[in-house]
């Protein structure tokens, strides 16, 4: 009896942190849709609900009404399981996020490893898909995309390894706790920049939309999939930038810390400040897929392991020989 | 609070001789994963299709990651699944699906060149399965030579930190020269494959940038019915 308690309560749990999780999934897909037409004197989606609020949801309805249709010439197992692998990945890593210094999921030691380890996963659903679909258009967005996540995910790798010498452990709110005087956003401003690029590039967002550039490659790896199939990997994309958004607050601008100690800020929970945090840089992605061309697929390559990364090294030997030299390494 | 994979089991330890006296949910979160990682692994092998054998392999690595987990070692866990599942055997894939070696599996299979390979294969698995017996003998009959109390394992540090004061301490040299014979082999692989191919056209980062608006465009005097001879 007392395992079905537990059991249960872990249930609620995470019940209570994928529905908001999904229901913002959703909400943040219309703000992207307004941000980027308002950037284009657009109105965007406004007819459904108050400001267009409910335009997602009428989408999703709409999707899941639709049939699926699988390719006759497609691997029908893998072909299914694609999306799901996308959404799954997705969802789960928000396991590990602190909204606040107990309200955390899973407090684990290695929280920004695991985060890591499941973000280098979400290449494979992408590959799944494309490969599954047995078409050309699919098959050359997925390989685009496995080349580009791949390269891009060894500079984040180098950006975390900048922030972990400043904090001395792997734990996320160890690394919200390390924040308390000052955020990580300004003695590491260039690791920022580069972490947010790079981030564009592991989600697949423009400028770096390649694996599924419409010019080229009809939808890339989506193109085969329909109704419930295709909002699945929708849903796991749009996951996945939030998730991308949470790790950027949570490892440069102070996770669910406020932004001052006095008196009127202390009042709001953590969990507001991280999710403002959160919008903050979600906003500023919309605002990207604006207002920037879609890179060449030579170029993106060139900025990933040309630029990025050799930067983002010679970052973390400036960094560890400053605390090093300081006298300021982390003891614990 | 903060649970490592260690105390975590411990908890489900706990609850469970609280109740049963027996390690159940660990038996069988052990179990689970076993299965699944001997399955798979049986299946890399087994499978007709290269690109489903990658998959399988990869579910093998996953499952493995968590036996790791399970008996607390979270940090090779979570850099077992960001190496070998995240980078290794998406390059597998890559080239398995590149290489379409799907076709090539299957006609070698029902060939009569397969059959050849057996004696080779079975020697090599017999010789990896008498270093397993020592290893695991060694264990059971010597245990002193495994003894914990002997290492310096501080267990109230974390797994990362025990690590890497293991690593970066006694193992400093062994541990840079693994780095460098990494290095090397890199480099190794790029010089290799690198070549210098003639007549391929290239789009030159700097020249595209640099050109300035007075070089790349000319405005002429255009005379009526006789047009203008622009040079390529």
């Amino acid at each position: 009896m007392e395992y079905f308690n537990i059991f249960f309560q872990e249930v609620y749990k995470i019940l209570f942190l994928l529905v908001p999780v999904l229901v913002s999934v959703a909400m943040i897909v219309w703000l992207d849709r307004r941000v980027w037409a308002f950037v284009q004197k657009r109105q965007g989606p406004n007819v459904v609900g108050p400001f267009g609020l409910l335009q997602s949801l009428a989408d999703a309805l709409k999707y899941i009404f639709k049939e699926i249709i699988i390719p006759s010439s497609s691997n029908k197992v893998i072909f299914i399981l694609a999306p799901i692998v996308t959404m799954t990945l997705a969802l789960i890593s928000w396991a590990v996020i602190p909204f606040s210094a107990t309200q955390v999921l899973a407090d684990i030691n290695v929280g920004i490893l695991y985060l890591f380890a499941v973000s280098s996963l979400g290449v494979y659903g992408i590959i799944m898909g494309g490969w599954a679909s047995n078409s050309k258009y699919p098959f050359l967005g997925a390989i685009r995309s496995a080349a580009q996540m791949v390269s891009y995910e060894v500079s984040i790798g180098v950006i975390i390894i900048n922030v972990l010498l400043c904090v001395g452990s792997l734990n996320l709110n160890d690394i919200v706790e390390a924040q308390k005087n000052i955020w990580f956003i300004i003695p590491l401003f260039p690791m920022f920049v580069i972490f947010f690029i790079s981030a564009l590039a592991e989600t697949n967002r423009p400028p770096f939309d390649l694996p599924e550039a419409e010019a080229e490659l009809v939808a890339g790896y989506q193109t085969e999939y329909s109704g419930m199939m295709y909002a699945m990997f929708w849903l796991g994309e749009y996951a996945n930038i939030l998730l991308m958004c949470a790790l950027g607050a949570i490892l440069f601008l102070g996770g669910w810390m406020s932004p001052v100690e006095i008196f009127p800020f202390t009042l709001v929970p953590g969990a507001i400040w991280l999710i403002l945090k959160i919008l903050l840089l979600f906003i500023l992605f919309a605002l990207v897929k604006a207002i920037v061309p879609r890179y060449r697929y030579d170029q993106l390559m060139r900025l990933g392991w040309k630029v990025f990364l050799p930067l983002s090294l010679i970052w973390v030997v400036l960094t560890s020989s400053y605390l090093f030299y300081f006298n300021l390494l982390p003891t614990n | 609070m903060e649970i490592d994979g260690r105390m975590f089991w411990q908890q489900i330890l706990r609850l469970t001789t609280h109740t049963d006296k027996l390690m159940i949910a660990h038996s069988i979160f052990f179990y689970t994963f076993s299965l699944i990682a001997v399955i798979s692994a049986i299946m890399v092998t087994v499978s007709k299709n290269t690109v489903h054998s990658v998959f399988f392999l990869i579910l093998d690595f996953i499952s493995i990651s968590c036996l790791f987990i399970m008996i607390g070692a979270e940090f090779l866990g979570m850099i077992m699944l960001i190496v070998y599942v995240g980078a290794v055997a998406v390059l597998f894939l890559f080239v398995v699906m590149m290489l379409n070696v799907a076709q090539q599996k299957n006609q070698w299979f029902g060939s009569e060149e397969s059959s050849k390979h057996i004696p080779i294969g079975l020697i090599i698995s017999t010789l990896i399965f008498i270093e397993l017996i020592i290893v695991i003998g060694g264990w059971k009959y010597k245990p002193d030579l495994f003894d914990i109390n002997n290492s310096t394992n501080n267990f109230s540090l974390s797994n990362t930190h025990s690590l890497g004061q293991i690593l970066y301490t006694d193992y400093i040299h062994v541990f840079q020269l693994s780095g460098m014979i990494l290095l090397v082999s890199m480099i190794g692989a790029i010089v290799l494959t690198f070549r210098k191919r003639v007549g391929v056209k290239k789009q030159s980062y700097l020249k595209q940038i640099s050109r300035e608006r007075s070089e790349g465009v000319e405005v002429l005097k255009v005379e009526t019915n006789k047009g203008v001879k622009i040079d390529d």
